[in-house]
């Protein structure tokens, strides 16, 4: 019974994995299939790699991504951490009104934000890359003020306060006492943001100004003749590049541990 | 323990953003630029930016309609925008279009006579649009698997090849290849011939495999299928990638589509938009780009150019007869289209 039950348990996890992963996989092979049909093989290749990198509309879309995700991350972890504080300190009503405030832009389709936020910046400003940043920067701060709060919740006030009564000033008190122990919170919002960002394309295709171009507006403006295989080797690289990142990100935090650590060295 | 975390991803982000982003000169004038997804080279833009120090914001879409959309919102103003025949009309008719001087540009005699010809059934006096591709639609077949050559769209409706044939998923396309199997003007506004082909398509409907878009060619290709409905620039890349693929336009004639380019109301610099349209004329970069898409080009300086076996191919060069056979689609009347797709919803939820 119990061996049956570890069976169906393993097999259960077995499907998972091949159903989040087969697809990747494939995609993986694709990136050296020296065809560019999807359905035959031509032998193994690396030629899609190197167009890849000679491939200047591709780079500069690379470029455009990266840019605006590191970019409207960066702004929106500034913005909503400042936030989080902000609606920390709040009465119990304020809190939360202002948190269901926060919320909704997260619950609501893409596509309402996305066309709202263009009929708002074409009266603004031309259409381009400043209107995409904004856009992004601004769908992204509610997802760095859900990540930063729970740690703001458990936050020891009383280390704060001591450190006030040891004659630390509010600012000095901040940045020592209270972002280290808030800090994997804002790094957890700035990776959320960065992904949201890297994975829009509803908002972004509508608040784009002519030539400004993501990785996924430009793979849509492909599907017409077919994606080409330098794409997929672009997928590949990022995914190796995320899964190190994560391996290192992980393996990493893996060994210091937080709160007492920080306590520890803010003596 | 936390510096060093946040060094290595910083790092690693830094890496990332190295990547290209080394800027040029930057062009004072601008075209802004609507057309479909890869369908011109990039080479080509960079060319006409370099050669003239005009620059090009280029944006593309996916379908006529979503373009139309995205043009109609008026979000950018675009300068040039390049679709179907049909969209192309619709905006002229709209007045979305501006005349150009054809005749003083250098490489518009390029253009065939008859490309010019197709093109005055939706712009009677030749004054808006600048054929840019054209092709045509019929069957792309694997000769291994048919008994003998296909010459009719017959062999699509008598049920010899049962879930062995692909459609196009095409409202247009579809009822269009129907119509003229039946005998019908593709541009026919009568009611009754439509719903006569949609009662041959509901009826074809349990042989068919799937009604596909891109993936069409892909499953001829593979040998999923027999044969499938497809434009003759699929077939060209499909004739690529497996030997034993044919493309015939069949007897009964077919739809020739045109893709144009039209100088819109916006555009507050019609020299450089010219001058654009007149390089894209020019021998040298029509020959680039039509390597790049392989679809039809009515460049005729291209087309003698050619190497013999692409000259000689139905899906790059359309033969006069075929081309003859064949109708320019130019129904827009709202009500047709309403009931195109009241007929489709009705074949699909059948």
């Amino acid at each position: 019974m119990v061996r049956l039950k570890n069976a169906f348990m393993k097999c259960y996890l077995a499907l998972i994995l091949l159903f989040l992963y087969a697809p990747i996989f494939v995609l993986v092979v694709l990136s050296f299939n020296d065809s560019r049909s999807r359905v035959t093989w031509g032998g193994f290749t690396l030629r899609w790699y190197g167009e890849l990198f000679s491939n200047r509309q591709i780079l500069e879309a690379l470029r455009t991504t990266l840019l605006l995700g590191l970019g409207s991350a960066a702004a929106a972890t500034v913005i909503g951490t400042l936030g989080a504080v902000g609606i920390q300190a709040m009465r119990r009503r304020g809190y939360q009104i202002v948190m269901s405030l926060t919320n909704i832009p997260i619950l609501n389709a893409d596509i309402v934000t996305g066309i709202a936020l263009m009929l708002w910046f074409v009266r603004l400003m031309p259409l381009g890359f400043g209107s995409v940043l904004a856009a992004h920067i601004t769908f992204n701060i509610p997802y760095v003020i859900l990540s930063v709060m729970p740690k703001l919740k458990s936050l020891n006030l009383s280390i704060y306060e001591a450190a006030r009564d040891l004659g630390a000033g509010s600012v000095y008190a901040f940045f020592h006492i209270v972002l280290p122990q808030i800090g994997s919170g804002i790094l957890a919002g700035f990776f959320m943001a960065l992904t949201m960002s890297m994975d829009d394309f509803v908002i972004t295709y509508f608040t784009k100004g002519a030539g400004v171009n993501t990785l996924s507006t430009m793979i849509y403006g492909e599907i017409r003749k077919g994606i080409k295989p330098e794409m997929y080797a672009l997928s590949t690289l990022l995914f190796a590049v995320i899964f190190v990142i994560l391996l290192v990100f992980n393996a990493l935090s893996g060994r210091g541990k937080n709160t007492d650590d920080v306590i520890e060295r803010s003596r | 323990m936390r510096k060093r975390k946040l060094c290595v991803l910083g790092a690693a982000l830094a890496g990332m953003l190295m990547l290209g982003g080394c800027g040029k000169e930057e062009p004072t004038e601008y075209l802004t630029v609507f057309n479909y997804g890869e369908y011109m080279d990039p080479d080509v833009i960079d060319r006409f930016t370099e050669e003239t120090g005009i620059g090009i914001k280029y944006e593309e879409a996916l379908t006529p309609e979503e373009l139309y959309a995205k043009y109609i919102s008026g979000a950018i103003d675009y300068d040039l925008v390049c679709s179907a025949d049909y969209m192309i009309q619709r905006l002229i008719e709209e007045g979305e279009a501006q005349k150009v001087d054809f005749a003083s540009m250098e490489y518009a005699d390029n253009i065939g006579d008859r490309f010019w010809e197709f093109s005055q059934a939706f712009d009677p006096d030749n004054e808006y649009a600048l054929p840019y591709f054209y092709g045509t639609i019929g069957i792309l077949y694997d000769t291994t698997k048919v008994d003998a050559p296909i010459d009719s769209w017959g062999v699509l409706f008598d049920g010899s090849y049962k879930n062995d044939i692909i459609m196009q998923n095409s409202q247009r396309d579809t009822f269009m290849i129907t119509l003229k199997y039946l005998g019908h003007s593709l541009n026919t506004s009568d009611e009754g011939e439509l719903r006569e082909a949609q009662e041959l398509l509901i009826r074809q409907k349990p042989d068919v495999q799937a009604y596909l878009v891109d993936e069409a060619r892909d499953e001829v290709v593979a040998g999923n299928a027999a044969m499938a409905v497809v434009y003759s620039g699929e077939a060209y890349l499909g004739h690529e990638y497996n030997e034993d693929l044919a493309y015939v336009v069949p007897k009964e004639g077919s739809n020739v589509w045109i893709d144009s380019w039209i100088v819109t109301k916006h555009c507050k610099n019609p020299e450089a938009a010219a001058k654009f349209l007149d390089f894209l004329c020019r021998e040298d970069v029509a020959e680039q780009n039509f390597e790049y898409i392989y679809y039809s080009t009515p460049n005729q300086a291209v087309v003698e150019n050619m190497d013999e076996e692409l000259r000689n191919d139905p899906a790059i060069t359309p033969t006069e007869e075929d081309l003859a056979k064949c109708e320019v689609c130019t129904q827009t009347d709202p009500e047709i289209t309403k009931l195109y797709n009241e007929l489709w919803k009705e074949l699909k939820a059948d």
